[in-house]
């Protein structure tokens, strides 16, 4: 069974991987239209690139959101991981419950609940309720590879830190916290990498500053901007390698200083 | 997550300390998440009246949504196709998640999800965007199969249209449905596998009767983590389905922004997710000896 099987998994990476492949493929590409054959290589896309004022404005609004979404998301998630680690306490499996829904909650009934109550409230829209509706999808997330980090405590060790003298608090600072960084860390750019990423609830809630995704989904329908779009997405593509990259390397980082079994995986 | 709770208890009782840990994530929840889906609850009893919302409580919207073919086709056409893509998706990635977890040496293996995981966290639009490119008329599938001579002309069956959804769908959910399938296999005993083979049964049957048993709570999780959020996707049906792909997200967002009609995409919404809720009821109960004796 073992070769089929080995077969099977290098197509099924094929599959996942052929949108991602062809994207550089394109952005080199010295022809306007976005089909083959191919007609030679250019840098004249990216260098287009920096020409469009609009883009760079909606990639300036984009990272202060997923910068704020990343900072508030893992605040949040620290918390919450912590508590549900840590602390027994009634009605949890309930809290935890409606913490995590929407992980599983299609993004759309997310972006429209908050769009009534926001409206209804006559708040106008901007970047603050892009995050406020980002932290809420991401925190989730950070809950995920944070419940990890901590289960993978000795709790002795902060015992052995309250016993030989410190507070609560300074042992959680001095003992917890160092172990957890890792988990911080990778939650901190995961979160980033959700809140740069998200469309839908960007596209209800970002009023008239667009995010990167929604200025995007704008270009879309312009077939002659297609190209610079796909050297704009390469380079996000790389940014988010990169990102991950250092994300999975904190994260088992983080399990071995724990002595965890490295299982793998985010979510 | 429940075994290793007792700590030393050092000042407050331990559930006031987790209560006061766990009170601003909560609160967060509560404002921004439990209240918003009452608010739409609520809107979806209300009612558009020209350029104002009129608050008197009714079922309009519902016997709207209900009785018109459109609605109902949207609906019943959304719920078939995150039907479909969720089949496709979980069958596709059990015997990924079977080979990682089996046949992928352990130092090796979580390198494996990191690959697996990795197109999931690059730009969603960029790659459905991309899909419409591999699938179209002059398209990457099409222009190859034509210069190996496989087809004469150009496949249209494959863009503008619910297949093409699901396909993309399918891609794009991909690591949500192996994760939770990897990891519901990593948990099982392998001694299981060396007694059923020593009783005399047949690789098939140990698979068949000690294997996926085991594993179905992690298909089951895979189902719902899949099935529930593909159903309110909109980027996917709007980029690459066409008339014919078109969901239910696409018009609960034109009720909103474009109709002015709050109060209709509010019932759409709610419809959405209690057909959602109750599909993915019937499945759990359906599959609930599987789940007995676990968390």
């Amino acid at each position: 069974m073992k070769r089929p099987l080995r077969v099977y998994a290098i197509l099924y990476l094929a599959f996942l991987y052929a949108p991602i492949a062809l994207l550089p493929v394109f952005a080199f590409n010295d022809g306007t239209v976005i089909a083959f054959p191919l007609r030679g290589f250019t840098w004249g896309w990216f260098e287009q690139l920096t020409e469009i004022p609009a883009l760079h404005a909606a990639v300036l609004n984009s990272l202060k959101i997923a910068v704020s979404t990343a900072i508030l998301a893992t605040c949040l998630g620290v918390l919450a991981a912590r508590a549900a680690t840590r602390f027994a306490f009634p009605g949890k499996k309930g809290v935890m419950g409606l913490i995590m829904l929407p992980l599983v909650l299609p993004e759309i009934i997310v972006a429209v609940s908050l769009l009534v109550v926001l409206l209804q409230l006559g708040l106008s829209l901007g970047a603050w309720t892009v995050i406020l509706g980002h932290v809420l999808i991401a925190t989730p997330f950070s809950i995920a590879i944070l419940n990890s980090a901590f289960q993978g405590l000795d709790l002795s060790l902060e015992e052995a830190a309250v016993d030989l003298g410190e507070t609560r608090l300074s042992s959680f600072r001095l003992v917890t916290l160092p172990l957890v960084m890792p988990g911080i860390i990778s939650s901190l750019l995961i979160a980033f990498t959700i809140s740069l990423d998200e469309f839908i609830i960007a596209f209800f809630l970002t009023g008239t500053e667009p995010t990167l995704p929604v200025y995007l989904w704008g270009q879309l329908r312009f077939p002659q901007r297609l190209p610079v779009i796909m050297a704009l997405g390469t380079l996000l593509v790389l940014a988010s390698v990169l990102l991950l990259a250092i994300a999975e390397y904190a994260r088992r980082r983080g399990a071995a200083r724990t002595g965890q079994k490295d299982a793998g995986g985010f979510l | 997550m429940s075994d290793r709770i007792r700590g030393p208890r050092i000042g407050r009782s331990e559930a006031a300390q987790g209560y006061l840990l766990v009170a601003t994530p909560l609160a967060y929840a509560l404002l921004l998440l439990a209240v918003p889906l009452g608010a739409i609850v609520l809107f979806s009893f209300w009612s558009q009246d020209y350029l104002t919302i009129d608050t008197t409580l009714t079922l309009k919207n519902y016997r709207e949504a209900l009785s018109d073919p459109l609605y109902r086709q949207l609906l019943l056409r959304s719920l078939m196709i995150s039907a479909a893509v969720t089949a496709a998706t979980v069958l596709t990635a059990f015997p990924i998640a079977y080979y990682v977890s089996f046949y992928v040496p352990p130092e090796r293996k979580a390198m494996w999800i990191f690959l697996i995981t990795i197109p999931f966290w690059t730009s969603y639009l960029i790659r459905v965007f991309l899909w419409k490119v591999i699938l179209g008329y002059n398209g990457v599938f099409n222009t190859t199969l034509l210069g190996l001579g496989i087809i004469d002309e150009p496949l249209t069956f494959i863009l503008y249209n619910a297949n093409a959804v699901v396909i993309t769908l399918a891609h794009a959910y991909a690591p949500f449905a192996i994760l939770p399938i990897f990891v519901a296999l990593e948990k099982i005993d392998r001694s299981l596998h060396e007694a059923s083979r020593d009783l005399g049964e047949g690789y098939l049957s140990t698979f068949w009767r000690v294997t996926l048993p085991l594993a179905m709570p992690g298909v089951v999780a895979a189902v719902l983590i899949v099935f529930i959020p593909t159903i309110g996707d909109y980027v996917t049906p709007m980029l690459v389905g066409g008339p014919d792909g078109r969901m239910i997200a696409n018009m609960i967002q034109t009720q909103f922004l474009r109709l002015n009609n709050a109060p209709m995409g509010a019932a759409l919404a709610v419809l959405t997710m209690a057909m959602v809720s109750a599909v993915a009821l019937v499945f759990v109960f359906l599959n609930r000896r599987f789940l007995r004796g676990r968390q």
